[in-house]
């Protein structure tokens, strides 16, 4: 799932090789903690958090058949 | 993305090896004049030559479908393709294969968020500005029906009430079918009301004040 992200948020940014994706599982919940560049920032958070939106959207989607709790935190 | 620099007599001779090179036409690429060159006197003295940077241009269609495609493999849906056609400035993905559901999501919140994203990602390089519509199984289609059936259902409830009624929060394409379906409407008119994403229709009775 940690390719998800990746795949997800390569194309939005500009410096794709400062992008990593952490993940941090326990038996309750998974935890995602992507980092960009700085000057990315913006470009995965979006006006009003509607990027980050949209990728947790899609994250939360493909665990669908995870009872686990998904989170999804940006820098 | 490819991109070179080629030389010529002319701008245009320059422009014709590039594209030569690069084995294009010229409505696949885009093209930065260097140096204009100069002809000389008798084409001999104090001649320059012209220089253009040509640069492919991405091809949007085909950057979006990828997009899409890679994304729904790392959500685990196998066994899926994706059509696509292009109307003018409108780009249309539309997924074919079984279990689209996951896809969709509860009320289309999923191909929403995809289409946002991939919204995003096509328009990122581009001069021209493009509209990403995403589709599977009919869905854009479906609620538009139900969009309709729900403006002119609520606008039955707003005139027996002599009330404004105010439908859930929805996307501004969603709102849009809203208000067109009650465009002609005799009794009742529509506005939108509140700031994205919680920006809502409201239907109102025409009786009232």
């Amino acid at each position: 799932m940690k390719a998800l992200i990746e795949t997800i948020v390569t194309p939005l940014i500009d410096y794709p090789a400062d992008l990593h994706v952490e993940v941090e599982e326990t038996d309750a919940k998974i935890r995602y903690h992507i980092t960009v560049n700085e000057n990315d920032v913006g470009k995965v958070i979006g006006k009003n958090g509607r990027i980050a939106k949209a990728v947790r959207t899609v994250v939360h989607a493909a665990h669908s058949n995870t009872d686990k709790k998904v989170y999804v935190d940006i820098m | 993305m490819r991109e070179i620099t080629a030389s010529g007599q002319t701008v245009e001779e320059a422009k014709e090896n590039a594209l030569k090179q690069l084995n294009l036409n010229e409505e696949q690429v885009i093209v930065d004049v260097i140096d204009e060159g100069k002809r000389g006197i008798l084409g001999m003295f104090g001649s320059k030559r012209a220089y253009v940077k040509v640069t492919e241009k991405e091809d949007a269609l085909q950057t979006g479908k990828t997009y899409l495609l890679d994304v729904a493999h790392e959500m685990g849906i196998e066994n899926i393709d994706i059509e696509v056609s292009q109307q003018e400035q409108e780009m249309k993905f539309d997924f074919v294969g079984d279990k689209l559901g996951m896809l969709i999501g509860k009320r289309g919140q999923t191909i929403n968020a995809l289409q946002y994203l991939t919204n995003l990602v096509v328009n990122k390089n581009q001069e021209t500005y493009f509209t990403v519509v995403v589709d599977a199984e009919n869905y854009r289609q479906r609620r538009q029906d139900t969009l309709e059936n729900l403006a002119n259902n609520l606008a039955k409830k707003a005139t027996r009430l002599n009330q404004e009624v105010k439908i859930e929060p929805m996307p501004s394409f969603e709102r849009k079918v809203i208000h067109t379906a009650l465009h002609d409407h005799s009794e009742v008119s529509t506005y939108s009301d509140g700031r994205d994403p919680h920006r809502r229709v409201v239907i109102k009775p025409n009786t009232m004040e």
